[in-house]
């Protein structure tokens, strides 16, 4: 193939196959086993641990670090599927600079935390390769359960009440499960195809009917659903995005980039994949950065996230936005998109700059241009379903106690639901949680 | 820079730091490195009686106890005194010592409990030049099931016996090597002196299975599925080597008789602290087997900028000035009264005080929803737990309180007066002191 990175307009094949391979491989590499034991002797067994706090779903730390100094990891791996079935990909996405290990306390003794993420994927990765299965399925109660969506929370949801004897027939839109796992996390943090091994291997407990292809509102219904089933629950996550609303969104190569992750997560050959020569993020959070990181990652010769507050103000973390600028991609703050400009296809966006006053942030009036063969917007998603028998805040499902929705008998949880962040993590423990409600309200 | 030249039994060495016989000291190429390295002498690897060589096992000989990170704090060993031919090593020890007169040569020795066994060897020691001699009665494993070792040892008649022998038989200074397995160390070192023996070293190793392989049920080091019991020694062995060296130094009989401290030594302040209990030089093998000859640097450079921040100007400024605080528990200052303080601004949280003390002290910490850690003044009996555990150094302090101040937990006025437990109300034996 010929292009190359300068090459002009929205191109395949940039770089070469070998490049893009290890561009695209793993974000942290996995612990050699003489790696994880040094890293697991750094930790202090702290009491009442922070770490474990600062856990959406509360793994013991402590305790599976332990297991893995005694070098019983089967062990480590059942205390951590224990809290958190979908440990493994937690190990992988889980933003433990602003979790865990932010909270570590040999972060606040030498700025240096005890490596959980990946000692926990050391551990998880052990088991799951043993093809084992931690926890067996109790004998069957007859209650049916449906789970919409077949994301971390209703995977999250499901296995806890498999676990717990219950049938569970988990209905879900798309061609293949895993939600953001298989559309949404970068590619770099899921490799080797781990977003559906862990479905496949998670589902060995028994019990579950995984039915693709129904989405509520269209071929299925709640009003129905509650009739079925003893209870359901909804993890629906956030399936509609939020547009610009600004004149020439229209434009060819102007997309919206959960899309664009989302084609590329499900590329079989990434040289593929069209990427602009000057490529434009708009947008905050870790889908911004997501898409800016993996657009450099294919070839592209810049990369500027356009966000329109102060960078402190960024969804991404600290840390996020690191990964961002040592990938070559530029940040530049405030910069509120006014216009996107072009000739059938994007050349350009106009921008205004703004600045943070008393009243919150204002327009300064100063237009700035940035050239961009290709913009990709990522400035929120939204939740996608109407269901007028369910109580919303805001632009999400209302839920109280262990998510349970004003609709007897219906329970949701991750990021379709409010409170908590949006994270495969919360979502974990949301599904986990509402599954032992579920079980408390029908066997109880 | 201070002058760290040793003399001990009138041997010279430019330091003090030696090393102890053993694998560091097994042969010539060994030493001359050593030498070079600025080791200031060696107790040359033990030798036996003229005739086949001993054997050594063919599998593993060692054991290892391990800290975090896979440091090594104990190593056991099953290995028997040098498995290489007598006039081998003499050639050897009389080559090196022509080479580096200004070293300290000692020669390890240990022959069957027969006059004449002795009688042969000394002479043959004697004419490689080497300045003094160190009686072997110490390795506890193999030579001690064959009546030599730790089995003459554990002995005290016979140690006075041999060492009679040695000071019959040779010019040389007399160094009798001592096993830590016994009930009471001041027993072999006073049968030492006895015989007229000039010196007494300590440790040797300890007897001591270091762990169990639990797939195969053999103790390792595992020779075809079997174990022996080895020698520990290593940072592990320090405090019992300490205590061993003060028990001697404090001994009315035994008092002033020259120490040469072995056990565990790994840096210069280790080597300080058994030189403070009286010790007039050190010896080291497992630090040296752990990381090489380089040490005795990090040793040379420790221990002179310890003695000028002190003002000492040679070692004997401060041999034994320990010895004097060594005391026993009934002669403890009852009066003195100190608390635990954290020092909340060192503090990182982990806890560890709290369920130390909490779970297994006095109930003296107290946490709160900010995770503060602190001390209960009320509960506080000084136990020094929480300071033990805790990761960060001088993070949890003790806290000597003044006289005139209330105790809380006793309800007591801290006084000023030295009172121990020979005198205390509660002691049934107690002499009042009118
Ligand atoms: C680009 C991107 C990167 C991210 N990176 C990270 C990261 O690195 N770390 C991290 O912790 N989090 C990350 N997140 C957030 C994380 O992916 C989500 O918080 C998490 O996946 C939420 O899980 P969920 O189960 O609630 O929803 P989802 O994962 O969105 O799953 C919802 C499922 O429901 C299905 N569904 C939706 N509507 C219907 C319907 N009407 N009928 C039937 N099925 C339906 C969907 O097909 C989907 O399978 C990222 C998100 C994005 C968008
Ligand atoms: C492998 C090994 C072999 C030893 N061989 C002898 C020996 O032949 N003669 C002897 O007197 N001591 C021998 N020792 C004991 C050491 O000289 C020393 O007393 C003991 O290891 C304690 O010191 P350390 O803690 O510095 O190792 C040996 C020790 C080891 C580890
Ligand atoms: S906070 Fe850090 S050191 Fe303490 S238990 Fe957790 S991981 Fe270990
Ligand atoms: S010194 Fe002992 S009693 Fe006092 S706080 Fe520390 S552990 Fe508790
Ligand atoms: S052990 Fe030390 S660092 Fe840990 S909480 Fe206690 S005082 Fe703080």
């Amino acid at each position: 193939m010929s292009n190359t990175v300068s090459s002009p307009g929205v191109l395949s094949g940039r770089l070469p196959v070998s490049k893009v391979n290890e561009n695209f491989s793993d974000l942290h590499e996995p612990f050699r086993s003489h790696e994880a034991s040094v890293a697991a002797d750094r930790c202090y067994f702290c009491y009442d641990a922070p770490c474990i706090t600062a856990c959406p779903t509360a793994i013991d730390i402590p305790l599976f670090i332990r297991q893995i100094q005694t070098n019983t990891i089967d062990a480590a791996a059942k205390t951590i599927f224990e809290q958190n079935i979908l440990g493994g990909m937690c190990a992988r996405v889980c933003p433990t600079e602003t979790l865990c290990e932010e909270a570590c306390v040999r972060e606040a003794a030498e700025g240096k935390p005890v490596e959980i993420g990946r000692l926990q994927r050391f551990a998880t990765d052990s088991f799951m390769k043993s093809g084992a299965q931690p926890f067996l399925r109790e004998a069957s109660t007859g209650k049916k359960i449906a789970v919409i969506g077949a994301g971390p929370a209703g995977l999250a949801c499901a296995h806890r009440l498999a676990m717990h004897g219950h049938d569970v027939i988990i209905y879900d839109a798309k061609e293949k499960a895993g939600g953001l796992n298989e559309f949404g996390i970068a590619a770099y943090k899921s490799t080797d195809e781990f977003a559906a091994k862990e479905v496949e291997w998670l589902l060995e407990i028994g019990g579950i009917d995984l039915q693709l292809g129904f989405e509520l509102g269209k071929n299925i219904h709640l009003n129905e659903l509650v009739k079925q089933f003893d209870s359901v629950f909804l993890g629906l996550g956030l399936g509609a995005v939020n547009n610009l609303k600004v004149s020439g969104d229209d434009l060819e190569n102007v997309s919206d980039a959960v899309q664009f992750i989302s084609g590329l997560r499900q590329a079989d050959d990434l040289t593929s994949l069209r990427v602009g020569r000057e490529v434009l993020v708009i947008g905050g959070g870790m889908t911004a950065v997501d898409a800016a990181v993996q657009s450099k990652l294919l070839g592209a010769e810049t990369v500027t996230i356009a966000y329109r507050r102060s960078k402190d103000k960024m969804g991404a973390s600290t840390y996020e936005q690191e990964l961002a600028t040592s990938n070559g991609v530029v940040i530049r703050e405030n910069l509120k998109p006014k216009t996107i400009i072009g000739n059938g296809k994007v050349s350009s966006v106009e921008f205004e700059r703004t600045k943070q006053t008393s009243e919150g942030l204002t327009p300064t009036g100063e237009a700035i241009m940035i050239t961009a063969d290709q913009v990709f917007v990522a400035i929120g998603q939204a939740l996608s379903v109407n269901e007028e028998r369910l109580e919303f805040a805001g632009n999400k499902i209302n839920v109280s106690g262990s998510g349970r929705t004003s609709c007897n008998g219906v329970w949701a949880g991750g990021d379709c639901v409010s409170g908590g962040e949006d994270l495969t993590v919360t979502a974990v423990a949301q599904g986990r949680d509402a599954a032992e409600d579920i079980n408390l309200s029908l066997m109880g | 820079m201070a002058n760290l030249a040793s003399e001990f039994l009138g041997i010279k060495s430019p330091n003090p730091f030696w090393l102890a016989s053993a694998p560091p000291t097994d042969k010539e190429y060994n030493v001359r490195r050593a030498f070079e390295a600025g080791w200031g002498g060696v107790v040359w690897k033990t030798l036996g009686e003229d005739g086949p060589p001993i054997v050594n096992v063919n599998g593993p000989r060692y054991g290892a106890l391990y800290g975090a990170d896979r440091r090594l704090l104990g190593l056991n060993n099953i290995e028997l005194i040098t498995d290489r031919p007598l006039d081998l090593n003499l050639q050897e020890i009389k080559a090196v010592k022509r080479d580096y007169p200004d070293r300290a040569m000692i020669v390890s020795i240990m022959v069957p409990c027969e006059e004449g066994a002795w009688k042969s060897i000394l002479p043959k020691v004697e004419e490689t030049g080497a300045d003094g001699i160190e009686l072997n009665f110490g390795c506890p494993h193999g030579m001690s099931e064959r009546g030599m070792g730790a089995a003459v040892g554990q002995v005290p008649k016979y140690i006075e016996m041999v060492s009679r022998w040695c000071k019959q038989n040779t010019r040389m200074p007399v160094i009798v090597k001592l096993t830590p397995n016994i009930t009471d160390i001041r027993y072999p070192a006073r049968a030492a002196l006895k015989g007229g023996a000039d010196a007494v070293s300590l440790i040797n190793t300890i007897a001591s299975i270091i762990s169990v392989n639990l797939d195969t049920m053999s103790p390792e080091p595992s020779i075809d599925g079997k174990g022996s019991h080895g020698g520990y020694c290593g940072p592990a062995v320090k405090p019992i080597a300490l205590n061993m060296v003060a028990q001697i130094g404090n001994d009315v009989e035994t008092g002033g008789l020259p120490i040469s401290g072995i056990g565990g030594i790994t840096n210069w302040r280790d080597a300080a602290e058994y030189m403070s209990l009286g010790c007039g030089n050190v010896q080291v093998c497992t630090a040296a087997m752990t990381y090489g000859f380089k040490i005795v640097e990090e040793m040379k450079s420790g221990m002179s900028d310890w003695m000028d921040e002190k003002g000492y100007n040679s070692v004997s400024d401060f041999i034994g000035s320990a010895l004097p605080n060594v005391t026993e528990w009934q002669h403890l200052n009852l009066n003195y009264v100190a608390k635990a303080k954290i020092d909340q601004d060192s503090c990182i949280k982990c806890g560890r005080c709290y369920a130390a003390c909490e779970d297994t002290s006095h109930q003296a910490i107290s946490i709160n929803d900010e995770r503060v850690f602190e001390v209960i003044n009320e509960e506080c009996v000084a136990c020094n737990l929480c300071v033990d555990v805790c990761p960060v150094e001088n993070c949890i302090t003790m806290e000597q309180m003044k006289p005139g101040e209330l105790d809380t937990r006793t309800g007591k006025i801290v006084l000023d007066e030295y009172a121990n437990w020979t005198t205390h109300p509660n002691n049934s034996g107690a002499c009042v002191i009118d």
